[in-house]
């Protein structure tokens, strides 16, 4: 329940967007669509993306609902999510499953369908990038996509994964055209072959300026003309300052609290309105951009908390009102939650590395605390310099059970980038975002590409290459499983076929991103990255200082579990001989349970402190590191690889067998880099300990859920030991964690109630979402997931 | 070298002391409390516990035995007490875990090892170890090894007991601990007696010495329904309030769960009331001691 230190007007936005229903708007697919079939060809392509975007700013229906402070969508009204069938064109059978769907179900009205198939369908079948992609793909990627090895996540959504530096706090749409038109200025023609093409690039950020500043205007002309008919005085002078707000920015630069929270507003809806990029848009260090707005605010007497609160609590609903962008097939099970993955950060460092937690922070806080809705979700960065009130503060919010705020490493983060080869600064300006991928905010696309299905690998691997389930050939003969002599042959095996699933996927992630790069430039996310406008290249072309493409691994502690019983019992104790598990894993135990029982038992598990089992981790790791990092992409980057799993660690499962650690066939496998579940028996001091000894410093993110009694963590003592338990796991270099405070006795409750339970937030992966809405099999993955202190 | 006997080392311990600690439970326990949390210390010695919910019937067990001593019937396994030597081989050889030994040898120097794992944790937290049980005054020999070793590597020393022991040995352990965990189980020398089945009076004098000595001691009360009375926290509180070295006291709540574990290890259970203490009352004896002018710390 909401405490009554909400302000009125935010709790009245809240109810309206908890009852609120998720539908599927076909406005912007219906204009981008009419505008393609008269402007397509007359333009060059990044002219052409931004000239329909300013279509779209001009023409999408808008509204400033009752109680609004903060104005703009991206759909005719809250909730209402446009699709984009330039990336992937929903079928008439995709739209009627969104609307039928059980879980994370869309609405879609009968009348938007009929459209959808007479207007925008005929258009974009097989010409969206989906589509295109689909068509390009050879033969031994389709195999692995379709068995499970890894996933694409380009195919729905866009190359994005971005947030924002304070550039925007300090200049206005018209600074940034100054900028461009500068840059235009200096392009030289005689000497440079590229400079048709820079200049195409400039001119369509431009355009992109412009249309984001119309879009402003259009909100202003209407608070205008509500406030002439609007009755009641006080919000005739509410409308009054949205009207003045809009008129103001983004065209310049803010000069308060409300503007600075209207401007990111408009940046944050342009951006996911030009293209429905990965993660949404997330604001960064909101509480270091806003700082000198509400620091000047209080010191003029034009703010107090209650208003800046009531501001933020405003700019909360918007980002609730955006649910994710339908997701159909493989990637709505990969990520399925209307969560758009938008995730603040807090505290932290400032860029010149002091601590960078101030009044407002905690101010934030508490609107998180007090609003707690799906979205945004936010997190804390903590440093060796950030003060333990700050972390117990963010404690007593964990505690509370909504799944965040999640807590970072701040001096891990700044490692994993300069690592990356960012400059400090930049590193300490970035953070994280979407689950826990780390980013030089404001300065880099790091884009993910996909899911790697790291036991799957393995099973491959025990099959000669063969897929067990289908008989298909994936990967390359790498010997049968019973010739294998050693564990150590076998391990070789297992890296050949990981070198080759790797090599498949980089081939067709490289495709894909020059693919964006061509048809589908960003100019607007391009004008506010730097330096996109320096290089005059489009976000999806190296036009930002840092590029990375990040694989995202999986199962690390099903594949560690899995390797550790296969030496133990197949190659050290010989207590089981490789053809037998083979035929036991093949018949998921069936008639075997005294094997499973000792698979599960007896063998060294990872997240137990371990050194036998944690060795292998490391290893496998290694290997990962070796086949992922630091390959070229196609953007002056390179790959890195990341290890977080969202939802997809649930539908991995779906499609891998048995597996030597027990583990039965379909269940899920581990998530992000937690054990798997069951495995830890040595509570959270060994899983931060196992986990400890992975070097993360080389990763781009790892993940850590952990599940916690409300009892353990009762009182200030309970506050005080979660915080050392936190602070140690980042003394040994611990990346993340998270945690879920709920016992399963509610959870099972919340099952059976789901009506009593509609408010019920839990950490999934590395984002929360309501227990209610998630899928039976996730639901169960949660109950399943060892929790600390049901001893 | 003395070998001791452990039965679990349970880490990020937050209710057994200061801070994060690792607490070592140690068999053997001449108490025998109703609401006894842990029964299956009382015994001295090691056994294998078996659970017939978890048992495949597989077998393995019956078939590992050196002595013969298993056999397996339509209701599960069954052993043979007189040939049972309680080495655990068939826990070892058992898949499923539905038989496992309690109760494992350790030298104090590799327990203090396995400790040591979480020596950050308790470095951040100011925790450290603690010696529960059962009584670990029962094996002080290895129990004053141990916490030697513990005081050597500079780790926090708890020790979670009874006071039931004899004054030289208890003194003796108090100079490598750093902090006692007491309980005061009742003040009724006749009901004590009754419900932990051993007299009061020693359990009083050794308090006051450890005091005396300059231990610190934290004070522990358990609440249990039927039993603790308002006349036995009055009394209680008096007699602690003059005493020396009481940092505070800690009321601990009654775990109806212990019901299921004598059930489990095929012990009587005793007590007649397994209800809660309502949270007004436990206020209220919280108060007796705040008003003597004694921390209280509740749970």
């Amino acid at each position: 329940m909401r405490s009554d230190t909400v302000n009125a007007r935010v709790a009245k936005l809240v109810e309206e967007s908890m009852g609120a229903d998720v539908r599927v708007s076909t406005e912007r697919a219906e204009l981008l669509t009419a505008f393609y079939r008269e402007h397509e060809g007359r333009h060059p392509v990044p002219v052409l993306r931004a000239l329909a975007f300013l279509h779209w700013c001009e023409h999408k229906t808008i509204r400033i609902g009752p109680h609004e402070l903060v104005v703009g969508d991206r759909g005719p009204a809250p909730k209402a999510v446009p699709t984009f069938p330039e990336l992937t064109c929903h079928s008439v059978e995709d739209l009627r499953t969104l609307d039928g769907r059980a879980s994370t179900r869309y609405r879609v009205d009968d009348d938007d369908v009929r459209r959808y198939e007479r207007d925008v369908i005929p258009l974009w079948r097989g010409r969206s990038m989906r589509d295109r992609v689909f068509g390009h793909v050879p033969e031994e990627w389709r195999a692995a996509y379709e068995a499970g090895v890894f996933t694409e996540f380009m195919e729905q959504r866009s190359p994005g994964h971005t947030a924002l530096d304070g550039t925007i706090y300090r200049e206005g749409m018209e600074d940034f055209r100054a900028r461009i038109a500068e840059r235009k200025a200096r392009l030289d023609y005689l000497a440079d072959p590229d400079a048709t093409r820079k200049g195409e690039q400039l001119d369509a950020m431009d355009i992109a300026c412009r249309a984001l500043v119309r879009f402003a205007e259009r909100h202003a002309e209407l608070a205008e003309a509500m406030a002439a008919g609007e009755p009641d005085p006080s919000r005739r002078d509410d409308l009054g300052r949205i009207a003045e707000v809009c008129r103001r920015v983004p065209a310049r630069a803010p000069r308060d609290f409300h503007e600075a929270v209207q401007t990111y507003w408009f940046v944050h809806v342009g951006i996911v309105s030009e293209l429905n990029g990965w993660d949404a848009m997330s604001p960064g260090h909101l509480d270091q951009h806003l700082l000198p707005f509400y620091r000047r605010g209080l010191a003029d007497g034009s703010l107090d908390d209650e208003r800046a609160k009531e501001l933020l609590g405003c700019l909360w609903v918007k980002f609730n009102n955006h649910p994710a962008p339908p997701k159909v097939g493989v990637t709505a099970q990969e990520s399925g939650t209307y969560n758009d993955f938008v995730n603040i950060n807090l505290g932290g460092l400032t860029p010149e590395g002091g601590d960078a937690v101030s009044e407002l922070t905690y101010l934030i806080l508490e609107v998180v605390d007090d609003v707690h809705l799906l979205q945004p979700q936010c997190n804390v960065q903590i440093s060796a310099r950030t003060p333990d009130r700050f972390l117990k503060t963010a404690g007593r919010v964990i505690r509370k059970g909504y799944g965040y705020p999640s807590v970072f490493n701040a001096d891990a983060v700044v490692a994993e980038l300069v690592r990356e080869g960012k400059a400090v600064q930049d590193a300490r300006e970035g953070g994280t975002s979407g689950c826990i991928e780390v980013g030089a905010f404001g300065k880099e696309a790091y884009l993910l590409t996909g899911y790697l299905n790291t036991p799957k690998i393995l099973e491959v691997t025990l099959h000669d290459g063969v897929d067990p389930a289908t008989g298909k050939r994936l990967g390359p003969a790498t010997g049968a499983a019973s010739s294998f002599t050693s564990f150590d042959a076998l391990y070789d095996a297992f890296e050949t076929q990981l070198g080759w699933f790797v090599d498949v996927k980089v081939k067709v992630n490289q495709y894909i991103e020059s693919m964006y790069a061509r048809y589908c430039p960003a100019p607007l996310l391009s004008v506010v990255i730097h330096d996109c406008i320096e290089k005059a290249r489009d976000y999806h072309d190296g036009g930002p200082r840092y590029n990375t493409t990040y694989i995202q691994c999986c199962g690390l502690g099903t594949i560690t579990d899995s390797l550790s019983a296969l030496r133990t019992h197949v190659f050290e104790d010989r207590t089981v001989a490789m053809g037998d598990l083979l035929e036991a894993l093949g018949r998921d135990f069936q008639g075997a349970e005294p094997l499973r029982q000792r698979l599960l038992n007896r063998t060294p598990k990872f997240g137990n402190d371990d050194e036998r089992a944690d060795a292998l981790m490391q290893r496998v790791y290694g290997s990962l590191l070796d086949a992922i990092d630091a390959r070229p992409n196609t953007r002056g980057g390179s790959y890195h690889l990341n290890m977080l799993s969202t939802t997809c660690h649930v539908y991995f499962g779906t499609r891998v067998g048995a597996t030597p650690d027990g583990r039965r066939a379909g269940l899920p496998i581990s998530d992000g880099t937690s054990p798997a579940h069951g495995a830890d028996r040595h509570g959270p001091t060994a899983v931060c300990r196992s986990l400890g000894k992975m070097d993360q410093v080389r990763s781009g993110g790892t993940l850590l859920n952990q599940r916690f009694l409300p009892q353990v963590l009762a009182g200030e003592d309970g506050v005080e030991k979660l915080t050392a338990l936190v602070r140690t796991y980042f003394r040994m270099g611990g990346h993340h964690i998270q945690f879920n405070v709920v016992d399963s006795a509610t959870l099972r409750d919340a099952q059976a109630n789901p009506e009593r339970y509609r408010d019920l937030l839990v950490r999934v992966a590395g984002y929360s979402d309501y227990f209610v809405d998630i899928g039976r099999d996730l639901q169960e993955e949660i109950i399943a997931r060892t929790t600390q202190g049901e001893w | 070298m003395t070998l001791g006997l452990v039965f679990n080392v349970q880490r990020y311990s937050v209710q057994d002391g200061p801070g994060i600690r690792t607490t070592v439970f140690l068999k053997g326990c001449p108490l025998r409390c109703w609401w006894c949390h842990n029964p299956e210390s009382q015994d001295p010695g090691p056994f294998v516990h078996y659970d017939p919910a978890r048992c495949l019937r597989c077998g393995e067990c019956v078939d590992a035995c050196p002595r013969g001593a298993l056999s397996l019937t339509g209701a599960g396994v069954v052993t043979d007490p007189g040939r049972c030597d309680r080495t655990g081989t068939c826990a070892e050889a058992c898949p499923a875990e539905a038989r496992t030994l309690v109760g494992r040898s350790a030298s104090a120097g590799d327990l203090v090892d396995e400790v040591e794992s979480d020596r950050l944790y308790f470095e951040q937290s100011g925790g450290g170890v603690t010696f529960s049980g059962g009584e670990p005054l029962l094996q002080w020999r290895f129990l004053a090894e141990a916490l030697a070793e513990c005081g050597k590597r500079e780790i926090h020393r708890a020790v979670d007991t009874s006071g039931f022991a004899p004054p030289e040995i208890l003194l003796e352990v108090a100079r490598e601990t750093d902090l006692f965990l007491y309980d005061l189980k009742c003040m009724d020398p006749a009901l004590h007696r009754q419900v932990t089945g051993v007299p009061l009076e020693p359990i009083l004098d050794n308090l006051v010495r450890l005091g005396e000595a300059g231990s610190r001691v934290e004070v522990r009360i358990p609440l249990v329904p039927g039993i603790t009375t308002d006349a036995h926290i009055e009394r209680s509180a008096e007699f602690l309030a003059p005493l020396p070295g009481i940092q505070g006291v800690r009321l601990l709540p009654f775990h109806r769960s212990a019901r299921e574990k004598h059930r489990r290890f095929a012990l009587p259970w005793l007590m007649v009331r397994d209800d809660e203490i309502p949270g007004p009352t436990v206020e209220r004896w919280a108060d007796a001691f705040r008003r003597r002018g004694m921390r209280v710390h509740e749970e």
